[in-house]
């Protein structure tokens, strides 16, 4: 498939990418994102001189076979450790505003 | 092969059929995660199992348990599934507080297992069910809601637990065949040591997508996703409510909205857990940390040679070789510990009578005292020593029921028992002739009466005899004695 | 012994061996010169009393047995340290501390070396200036209007101002070679999976490489013998023999098959780097190589692959920068609205660009047109050099199209500072190792560097190369320490 079009990233799209990848961003904030995203995807598009429809993607670059682990247990008693650098207080937990489900 | 009983729903003569499909999340039975070295163990202190993997610490990398791929396809295999020899983890992005990578690694266009099928014994017969296929992800954390007022919990002890998620093909028709292919599914993967399917420790859940359509449509209708549903009766519950709502929709000239539901418990309903505009973009991609998983054709058939027998063929082999019926056998069989109990029974026993005492006494021993097989106070050598002293005529049946119940107590070697408390059978003619005579003797009158044609006052007789016998008496002796003093 | 910090890390090794110079007395030289270098900026966490005190204690009982005997080293703020602030030059790591030490430093470590300080760099590694930092940006010792280079900026800074006897950065698409050339360092990247990335601040996963900055070639050979090693704890790391990268480094090079990739003539590419590249070729021959022309088709593909490859990894990596396990939190009325003010407030601006570059390239409806599209693009950059590889031992280019340029210039224009990797990102983009040694000036007298690319795994060709042709270009250059008031 060869896009052949630079597709216009708007407000509305950069509010959506915002909203996934949550980062707020104001209107003002925006409108500067839209125009170097825009910029950027404009020079990106020269990809689509190219015909890779043929190609196999190449995904890790590492050629080799994943490498398995044995079933063992390593890491035992670490709450301590991992809440260390927790933001709250509490020493059992990891602690967020309340979720209502 | 025969339908089962039509599960429709009805509404203004109009007939409904139910679609249903499963998505199930089993847990893999393995010391450690998928990705982590940290345990599995259920139950344990909040945030002790965690690994700095597991809590997605900067710089923290996922290296894969072997051990996990190895379940995976052993199930797949117990699924009749095919078993591809390279599959790719995926992330799949969404934040959530239980998620503490922002991602679940998954495996999204290329699982381990393709498609296989799973055989459901229904009351009205059998039927196969399609399996989509099986893959491997991690789980997530939990997140804790009723002990802070203001806050949220969040327990990574869970988090990155290897699950297999078992996919099927929209072939369920209702909650009853729901229910038979989760305890099916979980049969299985119980004979293969690959999960132990206690759904109360959440080891096994499933989202399950219904949606429904006019008899004799072949579209399929829109379906809702119910998130989560952690028992078969929840299962069942949902799936008659979201069923029925959604016909309710129909008929009132509504469209259904795909979307996920959560089903409340409480108020026995589903309602909607995310609006649309949320929607979710889980952006998928093959995870950059990791590399496609490859494994070999002999791999495979290595494992392939460690599966043990499994229910179907366990059922055809019972049926075939101890003349069992298909109803007896798919008992017997359905769970793998009741199948282990059965064949050492059968060691040294007579099959029919061990399948009647444990389908009939033990079962409704372990429901009264609302135990496992596994937990059984009779042990199956004990229970096949008392079959042994039925088949042999030590002692009546009726003496054995006796006999079992002391046996529920402490397991205590029947033939101990039936010593102790001198309760073998008298099977000796000439004791029991002496019995007879005394019986005749006293009872004259009867006699008279049986004589002159009042036939049914033979059992009187035997009945006397084995009181006065205490009940040990071989009431088959009995009989023939009996009727010949009586001629 | 003022003439300490003018060793090079070799130089220190052997005295340290031969107990000419302590520990403590090297150790005092850099804590000094750091100290008064304050105005570059190129620390972001320093850790001197301990470093003197480690000095001290290896003095007492020393191992000159170890590679790096009581060496102070300062390293780039991505590598995780035990005990240590990490914070990847972010607000939103501002006050992370590790209880876990990447595989990278635990290696200098294990060879003796001691910990001086963590080096600013770009924000997550995003970046070619050093100015996308929370602590603001370095400055380069060759002049102060001058960007370092980044991302790994505070360690070129460090090396080429003498802060450092040599140090660590992490490459992604030029981070370690691309400042090194702008400071007159070597850099050199290694093939994807020499070195671990256990404990490293993901970027981009399937191109982060953690590499050495040193003042010559040897001692790159020598901290590269060190870092690279095999580490089940990454699942990318691949156990292949690691050469003794020092004992085999040599300058005969003859006959070995140099290409020159004509899709490296950029447009607009000045005549100074033209010349340089030239000059290159020519000491090459001179120590008997053999120049071949090649062509790299994709070579101009290769910056729009990797501005969509990597910010569609960085977007999915940072995710768990999030406020609820590490890090500043910056609290919400719900736990969506403590994200987004979290994120918003946490990450700079370079940071959000590329989170929203790659959110968008893996969103529904984009993935094949642009993610998809840049790793099927990425198999044929690849497909260039495994081709080219067939005719040549390695590969010599420019390393950056121009020298280091000043401070401010590129900030608002994102394409144009992209565009400053365009040398570098095809190595990352194929795995490939690469060197950039300094190779002369440009007229305004700034550093520019020549750039060395090998088959995977053959660190040892390019160092080989590296080596005879530093000893060919005898590059000097004086540091004025004009910021030491
Ligand atoms: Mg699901
Ligand atoms: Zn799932």
């Amino acid at each position: 498939m060869v896009f052949k079009y630079h597709m216009t990233i708007d407000l509305k799209t950069i509010k959506h990418i915002s909203k996934l990848s949550r980062i707020s961003v104001d209107d003002k904030k925006a409108k500067k994102l839209a125009d170097d995203l825009n910029s950027i995807f404009k020079w990106i598009e020269q990809l689509n001189e190219l015909n890779t429809e043929k190609v196999d993607p190449l995904s890790s670059i590492a050629e080799t076979k994943l490498r398995l682990r044995k079933d063992e247990i390593k890491s035992e008693n670490t709450r301590e450790e991992i809440l260390k650098n927790s933001p709250d207080e509490n020493k059992d937990f990891f602690v967020v505003p309340k979720v209502v489900e | 092969m025969s339908k089962t009983k039509d599960y429709l729903i009805e509404r203004n003569g109009k007939k409904y059929e139910v679609v249903i499909g499963l998505e199930v999340h089993a847990q893999v039975l393995s010391e450690s995660k998928l990705f982590s070295t940290s345990p599995t163990k259920f139950g344990s202190e909040p945030n002790t199992q965690v690994s700095l993997v597991d809590a997605a610490l900067p710089g923290m990398l996922p290296v894969i348990n072997e051990f996990c791929i190895k379940q995976a396809i052993k199930t797949g295999i117990g699924l009749n599934a095919k078993i591809n020899n390279k599959s790719i983890f995926d992330r799949k992005n969404y934040f959530y507080a239980d998620l503490p990578q922002g991602y679940q690694i998954s495996q999204y266009k290329d699982p381990i297992v393709g498609e296989g099928s799973v055989v459901l014994d229904l009351s009205s017969g059998s039927k196969t069910v399609g399996i989509e296929r099986l893959h491997l992800e991690q789980d997530a954390g939990k997140s804790i809601h009723d002990i802070d007022p203001k806050n949220t919990l969040v327990d990574l002890n869970r988090s990155g637990v290897a699950l297999m998620e078992i996919v099927s093909k929209p072939d369920l028709r209702s909650p009853e065949e729901v229910n038979v292919y989760i305890k099916k599914l979980r049969s299985i993967m119980r004979y293969l040591g690959t999960c132990d399917g206690n759904m109360q420790e959440g080891s096994l859940r499933a989202d399950v997508n219904v949606s429904v359509r006019k008899q004799g449509d072949d579209k399929y209708g829109t379906r809702c996703e119910i998130k989560n549903v952690n028992s078969i009766k929840f299962m069942q519950m949902a799936i008659e409510h979201e069923a029925n709502r959604q016909v309710d929709i129909l008929e009132e000239g509504g469209k259904i909205d795909q979307e996920t539901r959560l089903f409340d418990t409480k108020k026995n309903e589903t309602r909607s857990m995310r609006s649309k505009e949320d929607a979710h973009d889980y952006r998928y991609f093959p995870d950059p940390d990791l590399l496609p998983l490859e494994f070999t054709n002999d791999y495979v058939e290595s494992i392939k040679k460690e599966i043990p027998e499994l229910p179907d063929q366990k059922k055809t082999r019972f049926i075939k070789k101890f003349k069992l019926s298909p109803y007896e056998a798919n008992i017997l069989v359905s769970d793998l510990d009741t199948a282990k109990y059965f064949e050492v029974v059968i060691e040294n026993s007579d099959v029919k009578l061990s399948s009647n005492w444990i389908t009939g006494e033990l079962f409704a021993l372990l429901n009264e005292k609302n135990l496992e097989i596994t937990e059984s106070p009779i042990s199956a050598k004990n229970l096949s020593k008392l079959i042994n002293l039925i088949k042999d005529g030590t002692i009546s049946g009726k003496i054995a029921k006796t006999v079992f119940e002391i046996m529920a107590e402490e397991d205590k070697n029947p033939i101990d028992i039936v010593k102790e408390k001198s309760l073998k059978q008298e099977s000796d003619p000439h004791e029991l002739e002496k019995l007879i005579d005394k019986v005749i003797n006293e009872n004259q009158d009867k006699v008279e009466e049986y004589k002159s044609g009042k036939e049914k006052l033979f059992g009187f007789f035997v009945g006397l005899t084995m009181k006065v016998s205490g009940g040990k008496a071989n009431p088959q002796l009995v009989n023939e004695i009996l009727k010949k003093k009586l001629k | 012994m003022s003439d300490i910090i003018n060793f090079n890390l070799s130089e220190l090794v052997l005295n340290i061996k031969n107990k000419k110079i302590s520990s403590t007395e090297i150790t005092k030289a850099y804590v000094e010169r750091s100290d008064k270098s304050k105005h570059l900026n190129s620390y972001n966490e320093e850790t001197f009393d301990e470093a003197l005190k480690k000095a001290n204690e290896f003095d007492s009982k020393p191992d000159f047995n170890k590679m790096l005997p009581g060496i102070p080293i300062a390293v780039k703020d991505l590598f995780c340290t035990k005990n240590i602030k990490t914070t990847a030059s972010s607000k939103i790591l501002d006050n992370f501390i590790p209880t876990y030490e990447s595989t990278v430093t635990q290696n200098l470590w294990n060879q003796g070396a001691i910990l001086l300080g963590k080096l600013n760099c770009d924000e997550f590694a995003m970046g070619s200036s050093n100015e996308t930092s929370y602590f603001g940006n370095v400055i380069s010792p060759i002049d102060k209007n001058l960007v370092p280079g980044g991302s790994s900026g505070g360690s070129a800074s460090a090396l080429a101002a003498k802060l450092t006897p040599a140090t660590i950065g992490t490459d992604t698409g030029g981070s370690i070679r691309q400042p090194a050339s702008f400071t007159g360092t070597v850099g050199l990247k290694p093939t994807y999976g020499s070195c671990s990335r256990y404990g490293i601040v993901a970027f981009a996963s399937s191109l982060d490489q953690a590499g050495p900055m040193t003042r010559n070639v040897k001692d790159s050979a020598l901290m590269l013998e060190i870092i690279s090693s095999f580490d089940d704890k990454d699942s990318t790391s691949i156990n292949f023999k690691r050469p003794n990268y020092t004992k085999d480094l040599s300058i005969n090079i003859k006959g070995k098959k140099i290409g020159i990739p004509k899709e490296y003539r950029v447009d607009g590419m000045s005549k100074e780097i033209e010349n340089l590249w030239e000059n290159g070729k020519n000491y090459l021959k001179d120590c008997g190589a053999e120049i071949i022309d090649i062509s790299l088709p994709h070579t101009k593909f290769a910056l729009p692959t990797y501005y969509i490859v990597a910010p569609a990894e960085a977007s999915s990596n940072l995710a768990r920068y999030d406020g609820v396990k590490y890090g500043f939190r910056n609290e919400g009325e719900n736990l969506i609205d403590m994200y987004e003010k979290t994120r918003s407030e946490g990450f700079g601006d370079e940071v959000k660009r590329r989170i929203m570059i790659g959110t968008y390239v893996l969103s529904s409806g984009y993935y094949d047109a642009y993610y998809l599209k840049a790793q099927k693009v990425r198999r044929l950059i690849k497909n260039d050099f495994d081709n080219a590889f067939q005719s040549v031992d390695a590969i010599l280019t420019p390393s950056t199209p121009s020298s280091a340029f000043k401070i401010g210039e590129k900030l608002n224009d994102p394409v144009s500072m992209y565009l400053n990797d365009i040398f570098t990102v095809p190595v990352n983009l194929a795995g490939l190792p690469g060197i950039s040694i300094p190779a002369g000036l440009d007229k305004k007298g700034y550093p520019l560097g020549l750039q060395i690319i090998g088959k995977a795994f053959d660190e040892q060709n390019i160092l080989n190369i590296a080596y005879s042709m530093e000893d060919k270009i005898n590059f000097k250059f004086d540091i004025k320490d004009w910021w030491i008031k």
